[in-house]
């Protein structure tokens, strides 16, 4: 017996559906059965005052401002009254007029006076005030007000005026309902209600990740936002509305700024409805922007001095870190970015056109005397598609080289290469929301509330209608809050797993035979290699017990639709690409691909990954995944392009850095690119930085990486910029400028361009939008789109009909973009980690993201407040662990591996399991990538940032380090 | 459904992270707790429904709802600590400081009000405060949990105004109090007396009456069948129905479809 497929969101009108006919006003309306009398009021243009409720949210009919008479003993609450056949609905009488007047009035005694009050002094949109103007309530003096409830200013950017509250419960069902995160309710009872957080906390001590959820969901003062860099919170018609996307993660929001022109700054953010956020944003989204505006902005192009040769880091910071001189600590600053002091008298200010001939003479000079494999280019997942597919068009044809990578290689290229060989392509099968549609759903190796915080409440939605989710992940993650089955598995151990699951399916016979005939090839490889993994020697390898690898295999073998949603647990690691493989192979023998609420889903990190990697940011593909080795494809972009091409794959982002300390790549160019970071062994990055000839560094701040430049070109941030970006889901949305890059600060896709001008290339791109169309000329996967047709929510490719379509959601209906229309199953063995804990490193180390930080926090740690909600780096250890080693929550550890050290605070953490440490790798002062280790997957090549041994030892408390990260 | 996602769905109930070995919950309960708070849960269809009843639990150990017991409620419920705290503090039964061994509540509602219901609380607020301070609502002589501690409390309406005034001391009635008899019986619970209330089961002390609401009764059968049937009617309460009974009154039937009223049309 299967589950029998849900219908999907939003249903077609199917003929029989049931209807209303009643008479609203004297007019009468036919509507579908359980349309409330409010909607359909609506429909007839009668508006029906309401503050309550909220199109929105579920209605809860709590205030009563939207009584009307339908001829029964008591007005009803139009917002939860279901029209009723034959009903008569009077919607405006002198007595529900007076009843409303008289709510006014009730409800107003207590608020703050207008010119005090929180939203009307900022926003001006107080609905309740406007809804007093509308009854003439001015001030009410008869009425008797209790004491004052007070208000909250414990949270960096949102307020809380308690007085200003009316309990409407709309903050309470877009928290739980809509964000999902399940932290405002009420205390008390009669006058003494109030909104609370978690137990009556302080907002900012509770468990709030301020989504601003709440905020925008608040029909008065009582949920406000706070200003950011003083400007200030104002009318939306005193700004000007810019439709962008978020600047941070895959999930791609579409969002607006309300930009204040006169102060040159940002007001606030705004969630904007497109049909994958749905107006949802996160703490990043809503709140993160201001990053752009930092003092810190290079604004100049600079040219390293010749006393600061020969090359080496500048700062003490990372001089000292390097452990080669002295005991590689003291001295070092608890916290923060680059010193620009430091840095900065190493360079000297250039004009444009100095650096940029010095950029152009030196790479030319190096790729004459070392060709093509002298050369590398490190685009980045944050740039446009058309900044990607410029930058290694410059890459591919000044220097005939395939050596052009982005960070993609430490995120998802194992995931990518499996799906490459399982199913064709790449990118997701389907969308994040598509959850929606699914009975099961497997979410693994990702922290999505906090890395992809805005899916994630999707698939917290779709669990609370109805869909098992079954999450699997080495640490407890808030996921596992919201999962039906969360199943703690040992780091590494994911193949063991998968297969172990795999051989239950098949020993109950859970298999879609009809989909493995017609749809996949090598299934009895697949068959053969998973009959080795019993469950119970799966639970043996993964610490899972066999039972529970059981229950997932008959839910999942049973389910009618599944879908897998992973992250970075799953590539990042030397098994990568088995992991993923093992994934395709779950979905293919049971049929799940290929409809709705199935699939396959690696959920992108960056903003642009998905994007980067289409417009050809990989060594071995040219844009739309057309292999560089291929002859076909060569000839077409040599066509295109006008140049003959190499035609040998490129360097991986972890190659190259062993080709410079061999002497190979001599001459570099990072667009936007902080490798420093976010590679895998900083010592050995490090090295090879001080050794290459000639870096260039076009970035928007200095980072770790720009110390070893040459020569640094000031670069416009997101918001400066007009181009394309490619979410997770395949969805290409527009990014508009907000402002103008600060200082000479120049737009990114016209430094690319002058320095192929300089190189010879004789481009001539007038826009942004030129680009765009040439990249979709040649990436068939973009056909038809248009900027004209991206409109203001952007569009999902493929896509047949842009003008009229969303575009195509689930991929694979009848057959997968491999040559023979087949997945193909490749069978993996389970192979523990490269580096396992032994006594002197008994601990094995796992490294992320936090919900506030990205990457290598050049932007959020610049952003208010994302750097007061999660100022300093921790290691999170589990209380037992904590106990055992003697280390204290909020005390200093030293985390040691055989290739680094660092020193940070403790985070006592019960979503921790034993054996494991999780440090985020967002802090430079205590740079969890100095510990990891840089085996790479073979095939993926993505370095194993999830799993190497280490030591930890407890710090005695010195001077009491400082916890604020200073930015100066 | 299948049987099997059935499962997955009831599974769902039981908390993702196991509240026994949770430390966000505390060492504050031990496995008998957890066990019984799983008994509980069994009681139910829903398991949300098992909330008040778990929240006596809680008040069983630590004689109030402290934040362990509301984490300890969520984890168990699979509620958020919000919508657990919202319940705690509607309700004045769950009490957010620790209590005394005894709780006293003294009826301040109208009809004892009147009979002197308000006199009884000043006296024992004054009785048991120090000079000068009386003690106010929901505070406490002596140190909470200890031999002899007590918590006042006012009360709204016990439902014994026939009996007024009244007060309840674990929620066992003490019919037609006077400030006099009140003084009396508080100084006997701080000596360590268990004084008899008026009707209904002997005392115990606040956890114990705990941990009956939340559905326990003492192992020893005897003891459990004294409680439950003890009696809990006063005479005054029955005098009506006895002399209806005597003299063969009966009340007329309810029709079962009788009309609603015309209203007033609006
Ligand atoms: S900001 Fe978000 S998480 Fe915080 S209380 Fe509001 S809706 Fe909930
Ligand atoms: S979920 Fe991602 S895209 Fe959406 S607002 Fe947050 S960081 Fe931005
Ligand atoms: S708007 Fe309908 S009851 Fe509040
Ligand atoms: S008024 Fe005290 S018992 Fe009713």
């Amino acid at each position: 017996m299967t589950l029998t497929h849900r219908a999907p969101a939003e249903p077609e009108q199917t003929p029989e559906q049931r209807t209303v006919t009643l008479t609203i006003d004297g007019r009468s309306i036919t509507v579908p059965e359980g349309t409330t009398v409010w909607q359909a009021a609506r429909e007839l243009g009668i508006d029906i005052p309401a503050l309550c409720h909220d199109e929105r949210y579920e209605p809860v009919g709590v205030c009563r401002m939207c009584v009307v008479d339908t001829g029964g003993r008591a007005f009803a609450a139009s917002c939860v009254r279901p029209c009723e056949p034959d009903m008569e609905v009077t919607t405006s009488t002198p007595e529900v007029e007076q009843s409303r007047r008289v709510l006014t009035e009730l409800l107003v005694v207590d608020q703050p006076e207008r010119e005090h009050d929180p939203k009307q002094t900022t926003t001006a949109d107080n609905e309740l005030i406007a809804v007093a103007d509308d009854y003439d309530v001015i001030g009410v003096d008869d009425l008797f007000s209790g004491p004052a409830k007070g208000t909250d200013h414990s949270n960096p950017v949102i307020a809380v005026d308690h007085d200003a509250c009316i309990l409407c419960d709309r903050c309470v069902r877009a928290c739980d309902d809509v964000q999902g995160n399940d932290v405002i309710g009420r205390t008390g009872k009669g006058y003494g209600s109030r909104i609370a957080f978690d137990l009556n906390d302080p907002m900012g001590a509770s468990s709030c990740v301020t989504c601003g959820e709440c905020v925008s969901a608040c029909p008065t003062g009582a949920l406000t936002n706070k200003p950011i860099n003083n400007i200030p919170i104002q009318p939306k018609e005193q700004l000007d509305a810019v439709d962008t996307v978020c600047p941070y993660c895959g999930v791609g929001c579409a969002l607006t700024y309300y930009v204040d022109r006169e102060r040159g700054g940002i007001s606030y953010a705004e969630g904007r409805d497109q049909p994958g956020n749905q107006s949802r944003l996160c703490v990043k989204g809503r709140y993160g922007w201001d990053y752009a505006a930092s003092p810190q902005r290079l604004t100049t192009p600079l040219i390293r001095v010749d006393a600061a040769y020969p090359k080496g880091p500048l700062s003490a910071d990372v001089k000292e870190d390097s452990g080669e001189d002295g005991d590689g600590k003291r001295g070092r600053k608890p916290g923060g970015l680059v010193p620009y002091e430091e840095v900065m008298p190493h360079f000297r200010e250039a004009t444009w056109d100095e650096a940029l001939d010095l950029v152009a003479r030196r790479l030319g000079e190096i790729y004459a005397e070392s060709g093509s494999d002298g050369i590398a280019g490190f685009g980045s997942a944050k740039c446009s598609n058309e900044e990607g597919y410029l930058f290694q068009k410059l890459i591919r044809t000044a220097f005939r080289s395939n050596n052009v990578d982005h960070c993609t290689r430490l995120c998802h290229a194992s995931s990518v290469a499996a799906l490459f060989e399982g199913v064709g392509s790449g990118s997701v099968s389907t969308t994040y929301g598509d959850i929606a549609n699914a009975d099961v759903a497997i979410i693994t190796g990702s922290n999505a509330t906090a890395n992809h915080p805005v899916a994630s409440s999707f698939f917290k939605q779709a669990r609370r209608d109805g869909t098992t989710i079954i999450y699997i992940d080495p640490r407890a993650g808030t996921v596992a809050d919201h999962a039906d089955i969360f199943c703690q598995l040992k780091p590494g151990t994911d193949v063991a797993l998968y297969n172990g699951i795999m051989h239950e399916i098949i020993r109950l016979d859970l298999v879609d035979h009809d989909f493995v005939a017609d749809r996949t090839a090598n299934y009895e490889q697949l068959a053969k290699t998973v009959e080795a993994y019993p469950p119970e020697l799966a639970a043996q390898i993964t610490g899972v017990d066999a039972e529970t690898i059981r229950r997932i295999a008959r839910i999942w073998g049973e389910a009618g639709a599944g879908v897998i949603y992973w992250g970075m647990g799953i590539s990042q690691h030397t098994t990568g690409t088995d992991n993923a493989r093992c994934l395709i192979a779950m979905c293919s023998i049971t049929g799940n691909v290929g409809r709705p609420g199935t699939g396959l889903h690696p959920l992108r990190g960056q903003n642009n990954v998905q994007g980067a990697s289409d417009a050809g940011l990989i060594p071995m593909f040219y844009p739309n995944y057309q292999s560089a080795s291929d002859s076909a494809a060569r000839q077409r972009f040599e066509r295109a392009w006008g140049v003959q091409l190499n035609p040998n794959n490129g360097l991986t982002v972890t190659e190259v850095m062993a080709s410079v300390l061999d002497g190979g790549v001599r001459g570099m160019y990072m667009l936007g690119e902080n490798p420093f970071l976010s590679d895998p062994n900083i010592n050995k990055v490090r090295k090879a930085l001080a050794k290459l000839d000639f870096l260039v560094v076009q970035d928007i701040f200095l980072t770790e990486t720009a110390e070893f430049a040459d020569v640094i070109l000031p670069a416009s941030s997101y918001l400066e910029k007009d181009g394309t970006y490619t979410n997770t889901d395949r969805r290409v949305q527009r990014g508009r400028t907000v402002f103008d890059p600060p200082g000479q600060a120049r737009v990114d896709w016209q430094i690319v361009q002058d320095i192929a001008q300089r190189l010879g290339l004789g481009w001539d791109y007038r826009s942004p939008r030129e680009v765009f169309e040439e990249m979709v000329e040649l990436m068939p996967d973009y056909a038809n789109l248009t900027y004209d047709n991206l409109g203001s929510t952007g569009k999902l490719y493929p896509n047949p009909d842009p003008e009229h379509e969303d575009g195509t959601v689930v991929l694979f209906d009848d057959r997968f973009n491999t040559s023979d229309g087949l997945a193909h199953l490749v069978p993996a063995e389970w192979l523990p980690g490269k580096e396992l804990p032994d006594e002197e490193y008994p601990y094995v180390l796992n490294t992320g993201r936090l919900l506030e930080h990205w990457h290598t926090g050049s932007m959020t740690r610049r952003s208010y407040a994302l750097d007061s909600i999660a100022p300093r780096a921790e290691a999170y250890v589990h209380p037992g662990d904590a106990a055992e080693l003697g280390l204290t929550d909020g005390g200093r550890a030293r985390v040691v591996s055989r290739r680094g050290e660092i020193e940070l605070h403790v985070k006592v953490s019960h979503r921790e399991a034993r054996g494991n440490v999780f440090i985020p790798f967002h802090f430079r002062e205590a740079a969890a990538n100095l510990l990891t280790i840089d085996e790479i997957d073979p095939t993926g090549k993505i370095p194993e940032f999830k799993f190497c041994a280490v030591r930890i030892v407890p710090v005695a408390d010195r001077e009491s380090a400082p916890a604020g990260g200073s930015t100066a | 459904m299948t049987e099997a996602h059935e499962q997955a769905r009831s599974a769902a109930r039981e908390p993702s992270v196991d509240p026994a070995t949770d430390p966000s919950a505390g060492e504050v309960f031990d496995a008998d707790i957890h066990a019984k708070a799983r008994e509980v849960i069994a009681r139910y269809p829903q398991s949300r429904s098992a909330l008040l009843p778990l929240l006596h639990l809680v008040q069983s150990v630590q004689g109030y709802v402290s934040r362990e017991g509301i984490t300890f409620c969520a984890r168990h419920l699979d509620l958020s600590e919000a919508e657990v705290s919202g319940v705690v503090t509607f309700y004045t039964m769950y009490k957010r400081r620790p209590c005394g061994q005894h709780l006293v509540s003294v009826c301040t509602n109208t009809l004892c009000a009147a009979l002197g219901g308000d006199a009884v609380y000043r006296r024992l607020c004054e009785h048991l405060g120090e000079e000068g301070r009386p003690l106010g609502h929901e505070e406490t002589a002596g140190t909470p949990g200890e031999q002899g501690s007590i918590t006042i409390e006012h009360a709204e309406c016990l439902a014994a105004c026939d009996l007024a005034p009244v007060l309840q001391v674990n929620y066992e009635y003490f019919d037609n109090q006077s400030p006099d008899s009140a003084v009396e019986l508080v100084d006997a619970l701080r000596n360590g007396d268990k004084p008899a209330p008026t009707r209904g089961a002997p005392l115990t002390d606040f956890r114990s009456a705990e941990l009956q609401l939340a559905g326990f009764f003492p192992d020893d059968s005897e003891q459990s069948r004294s409680d439950v049937d003890a009696p809990t009617a006063a005479e005054e309460t029955v005098r009506g129905a006895r002399l209806a009974q005597d003299r063969g009154w009966t009340a007329p039937a309810m029709p079962d479809d009788v009309a609603l009223p015309e209203v007033e049309q609006k």
